[in-house]
């Protein structure tokens, strides 16, 4: 081996702006790379939605009733959006606690570039991910009969809803992935992702429900997207006309806000604790 | 290279883990010093838990500490950690590298992230790999490497910039002795380079084949600073090792010995058939007490030399084995 020129390489000189949005998209393109180097991931990340369509859709949807009337499926549909974003945070928390335990992590924040980057890039990858989920979805939900009835800028309002969720998620993610000590461990937040999506309306209404189960059901975030979802798709809604399901569109802003206040913060706190 | 003229200065350094919520305080560094000279390997010695690690991410500016005062490549690490980011290489106690893309994917990655811009990154890619014997792997996934290619390609990660000063945390434990070599061969380019590396392991011979100073670790303190050879004296250099076959054999045996004896003693020890000594010409040592054996015609069970261990130094140094306990 020949010796190696001491500071031959310096990059061009730009702004302290452009280099954080330059070291978010790098990010991005590292975790979009990992789903091109690894096409069979991205084929179970999204087919595991269809699957749960179809499975949920027709083995469910010949038992179901929805309350108020109309067809399960069509109940059904913004339900399972909504349960494809929520459980997106696992995939979240999985990448951040492989990073931190490979010592990735640890190498980025010894390096010269915009600490905030590595989750901000990360999230903006999700993002990404949930689009393509959600584009597959509704066109398999499209083929099995689902319509969007309410319009196309309702039904772009009902996407956009759904990605604010999956948005503010991702710092719930970012946040126990930094929390857990392995991505085995990781895993065991399905135990608690699986009841959070199924105590919401997603499937069921709440009113069917026993009443403080319903109660929690309508009261969770989850819900109120699925609702405004459902009410802007122009599908059944089966409201139980407590007040929030009554104020859906407005809570699927706010809970959003309100996780991603709490959460982002305390991502942050938990980032910077590294160097404790 | 600073105001201290040393490219790593640490001075009393403190650096305390728990003493929360009623969970006892542990101080990993208690006062640690270190004065690493520009262009040179220095060496980190200290057995497992002994604050290695602790120290490197202190200085990697990836930790913060209690008590001290810390500066690499001129700047203080506490009130400039960006800029000293801009400064240094990492290569953790495991391997920091991208384990789902390709080497190459990895060495352009961390390129753009060191702003080198899209076509440096790949230039400096294409240079490193070639530099680190990696091109025929480096389409390759990670997951696909050997222990000691996935060191390199880790190594290659933190030279990107060319750093000034590049720390090496245990860089060839859990490596195979072609691992070991590999890497070891990487370290000596990188130094003919002008990089200052600050090399931390378990192994007394490493740091002998590499450093030129070395600092030993205990307890969170440096315990001893001198050069190898220094070391060596101070713990009493290479020796050898004679079995005799029979003990009456031994005062023979012990007169072969001492004929090589290096100054020192010749040790007789208590299972009654061993003698040592140190020697300072290890082959010559060697050949010399076997031909003198032979040619008295005293048989031996065994006969062969011994490089002192870190469990030597610690011995000599502090008066207690490295049986610290267990720690990451
Ligand atoms: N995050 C931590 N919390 C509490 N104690 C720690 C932590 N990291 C290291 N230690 C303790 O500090 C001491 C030094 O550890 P370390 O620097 O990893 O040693 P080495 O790298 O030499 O094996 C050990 O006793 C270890 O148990
Ligand atoms: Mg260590």
């Amino acid at each position: 081996m020949t010796a190696l020129e001491l500071n031959a390489h310096t990059g061009p000189e730009r702004s302290r702006a452009h280099w954080l949005l330059a070291d978010c998209w790098n990010i991005t393109r590292r975790s979009l790379t990992h789903y091109q180097r690894q096409p069979l991931a991205i084929v179970w990340q999204l087919g595991f939605p269809i699957v749960s369509v179809l499975l949920y859709g027709y083995v469910f949807g010949s038992a179901m009733k929805v309350p108020g009337g109309g067809d399960y499926r069509e109940f059904l549909m913004p339900g399972m959006f909504a349960t494809t974003m929520t459980m997106g945070f696992m995939s979240t928390a999985m990448a951040v606690v492989t990073d931190a335990g490979k010592g990735v992590i640890d190498r980025f924040r010894s390096m010269p570039m915009a600490p905030s980057a590595v989750a901000v890039g990360r999230g903006a990858a999700d993002l990404v991910v949930a689009c393509a989920e959600l584009t597959i979805l509704a066109l398999t939900a499209l083929a099995i009969g689902w319509r969007a009835g309410g319009g196309p800028l309702e039904a772009a309002g009902a996407f956009g809803l759904l990605l604010l969720l999956r948005f503010s998620l991702i710092w719930v993610g970012v946040w126990l992935g930094l929390m857990v000590p392995t991505p085995e461990s990781a895993g065991g937040l399905y135990a608690v992702a699986f009841p959070v999506t199924m105590i919401s309306s997603a499937l069921v209404a709440p009113s069917l429900m026993p009443g403080w189960l319903g109660t929690a059901a309508a009261w969770n975030p989850v819900s109120s997207t699925v609702t405004a979802a459902r009410e802007l798709f122009g599908n059944p809604v089966a409201s139980g006309g407590t007040w929030v399901e009554e104020h859906a569109l407005l809570m699927a802003l706010v809970w959003p806000l309100v996780i991603t206040l709490v959460f982002l913060p305390l991502a942050v706190r938990r980032f910077q604790r590294l160097s404790r | 290279m600073s105001a201290s003229g040393y490219a790593v200065l640490a001075e009393g350094v403190v650096k305390r883990y728990g003493g929360r919520k009623g969970a006892a305080e542990k101080r990993a560094l208690d006062g640690f010093d270190l004065a690493v000279r520009p262009g040179t390997v220095h060496g980190l010695l200290g057995p497992n838990g002994a604050g290695k690690t602790t120290a490197v991410r202190v200085l990697a500016t990836l930790l913060r500490y209690d008590a001290g005062r810390v500066e690499v490549a001129g700047l203080d690490v506490a009130r400039e950690p960006r800029g000293v980011r801009g400064r240094i290489g990492l290569t953790g106690q495991y391997a920091a590298v991208d384990e789902v893309l390709t080497g190459r994917q990895n060495l352009e990655m961390f390129g753009r992230l060191f702003h080198l811009g899209r076509a440096g990154a790949r230039r400096r890619a294409g240079e490193l790999l070639e530099r680190f014997d990696l091109v025929e792997a480096a389409g390759k996934g990670v997951t696909e490497y050997s222990g000691g290619m996935r060191r390199r390609l880790d190594l290659a990660a933190s030279m990107i910039l060319a750093p000034a000063v590049l720390f090496l945390d245990e860089p060839t434990t859990g490596l195979d002795p072609r691992g070991r070599g590999e890497v070891w061969d990487a370290v000596r380019a990188l130094v003919a380079g002008g990089t200052t590396v600050l090399l931390t392991t378990q192994y007394l011979d490493e740091a002998d084949r590499l450093a030129s100073h070395i600092t030993v670790i205990d307890r969170g303190r440096a315990i001893a600073d001198d050069s190898p050879d220094g070391l060596k004296d101070r713990v009493g250099g290479d020796r050898i090792e004679v079995v005799a076959a029979e003990a009456a054999d031994l005062p023979a045996v012990a007169k072969a010995v001492g004929r090589v004896a290096g100054g020192g003693l010749v040790v007789t020890d208590d299972t009654g058939r061993r003698v040592h000594t140190q020697v300072s010409d290890r082959v010559a040592a060697l050949t010399e007490v076997a031909r003198a054996l032979q040619d008295e015609g005293i048989a031996v069970e065994d006969i062969g030399l011994r490089r002192p261990s870190l469990d030597d130094v610690f011995l000599r140094l502090t008066g207690h084995g490295t049986d610290l306990e267990v720690a990451a």
